[in-house]
């Protein structure tokens, strides 16, 4: 079943558009009506990153009448390796600018609708409700459980799809007798559990791979062809290049779609355990400047850096020594309690994890490095390259 | 039972590096409690204190969801496979 309005209702198709699309119309399966279906159609990105990039690319390019895009980030240089909507004159601009841009380059059909804001509780459900369907390319658990209860709520196909460093997963969520993504994981990993991609790194082309996958099947579900996977879970592994579907089964128990005791949106950052400003108050912090001067006056300290070894490879502060934070337990062992000891690691977050755990070890004088070896560079030390 | 057990490549430094992993047991917990014997940190990361799966952590078994079945408790055939897939959520 196709989505959106009777054939009879669709919009017709102009002779620019019977020409543009003209490898479409000649498939038996699409033909006319699946293009004017295209036409009709009102998608929703959350996301105009990595998966957003091919997602956006291919489904203005498919002639997509109406592309939603919910995006407030800013293009920066470590987003180039991978997020193909931006390119490198559109550092420091809006990438909802250089997304609407790029996807008007490839078809000014298209119209696009920026939402210039962050997809949160407060306006979810007032920006999927004017779609057809959602397509996730968001980068954290919060927003996917967010996107998720959303859909379920409006009764919005959610087209999934997520990455980490090699690997991938898509699906179909949120059909009307389909399984919803809390049928799959009812609640978020703990806070730590499951590295971020700006964590773990990602290689650059499979948010291509799984964005294509994503933008695929959402022409799919518009044009009412082929198998969803609805029902299935797609998981794509580059390093192997072995694509398998394992069965996801509708969990008549689950809180969202199954016994619906999830009514409203609650406050998604603070179930997931995102870290925030508050959250870390507990865990004492360095500025780099005072870092800087402490080191200059020769004070003795023992700088961890908690990082892996291919990061301490790109740049280190000088008098650091390497204990990732993965084996820091082992690393404990050779603290010495009367020293003090100060910890960084990229941009704060796994430090503040090694922080606690020396805090919990008995240890009372140390530091987190605020903002980690990335503030480092910016306000102390600018050889030290930024990644 | 022999079953092969595939993780994803997230776990795998948990593992020696290796995604492909041979096991024997009854069950699918027997089968990670063998696992884990050989490498305890992957245990670690693929059942709680308690011996429990986590919630974030799926294991299908012949591309089945354990959950639906019996948990760690549901029997494996010989030749039988699990395959483990964590929740992931870049984008």
């Amino acid at each position: 079943m196709p989505l959106g309005r009777p054939a009879s209702e669709l919009p017709k198709l102009s002779k620019e558009e019977i020409l543009r699309y003209g490898r479409h119309l000649i498939i038996p399966d699409v033909g006319l009506t699946g293009q004017r279906r295209l036409k009709d159609a009102r998608i929703l990105m959350v996301g105009a990153g990595g998966l957003g990039s091919p997602i956006g690319l291919y489904l203005a390019a498919a002639g997509v009448g109406t592309i939603g895009i919910v995006e407030f980030d800013t293009v920066d240089e470590t987003n180039l390796q991978r997020q193909i909507l931006h390119g490198t004159k559109d550092v420091g601009r809006k990438k909802l600018d250089s997304a609407r841009d790029r996807i008007h380059d490839v078809n000014p059909n298209v119209k696009v609708i920026g939402h210039d804001t962050r997809f949160d509780a407060t306006n979810a459900i007032e920006l999927v409700r004017d779609y057809d369907l959602v397509v996730d390319g968001t980068d954290n658990f919060a927003a996917r459980y967010l996107t998720n209860d959303a859909c379920v709520l409006l009764g919005k196909p959610n087209v999934y799809g997520s990455i980490f460093r090699f690997e991938g997963q898509s699906s179909v969520f949120c059909t009307k007798d389909g399984p919803c993504f809390r049928c799959l994981h009812r609640d978020p990993p703990p806070p730590g559990a499951v590295p971020s991609c700006a964590e773990g790194g990602v290689l650059g082309v499979l948010p291509g791979l799984l964005g294509v996958i994503q933008a695929t099947e959402a022409v799919k579900l518009i044009t009412g062809i082929g198998e969803s996977l609805i029902g299935r879970l797609l998981l794509v592994d580059a390093l192997q290049m072995s694509f398998r579907t394992v069965k996801l089964r509708r969990d008549p128990d689950c809180p969202a779609c199954g016994k619906r005791t999830i009514t409203s949106l609650v406050e998604y950052t603070q179930l997931c355990g995102l870290r925030s400003h508050a959250d870390d108050a507990d865990v004492p912090t360095l500025q780099p400047e005072e870092l800087e001067q402490r080191l200059r006056k020769g004070d003795a300290i023992d700088l961890i850096d908690v990082r892996e070894p291919n990061e301490w490879e790109i740049g280190r502060i000088d008098g650091a020594r390497l204990a990732p934070l993965d084996d820091f337990a082992e690393t404990l062992a050779t603290l010495d309690l009367e020293k003090d000891v100060v910890v960084y690691c990229k941009m704060g977050g796994r430090s503040a994890r090694a922080v606690r755990q020396l805090q919990a070890a008995g240890f009372t004088r140390v530091w987190n490095l605020a903002g980690g070896i990335d503030r480092w560079s910016a306000e102390v030390d600018p050889t030290v390259p930024r990644y | 039972m022999s079953v092969t057990v595939r993780i994803p490549t997230v776990l795998a430094r948990a593992a020696g590096g290796k995604t492909t992993h041979e096991a024997t047991g009854a069950t699918v917990g027997e089968v990670v409690t063998a696992i884990a014997a050989l490498h305890p940190e992957l245990g670690n990361k693929l059942r709680d204190a308690k011996g429990e799966p986590y919630p974030y952590v799926v294991f299908y078994l012949n591309d089945e969801d354990i959950r639906f079945q019996q948990g760690f408790a549901t029997p494996v055939a010989d030749g039988a496979e699990i395959v483990v897939v964590p929740a992931i959520a870049g984008g």
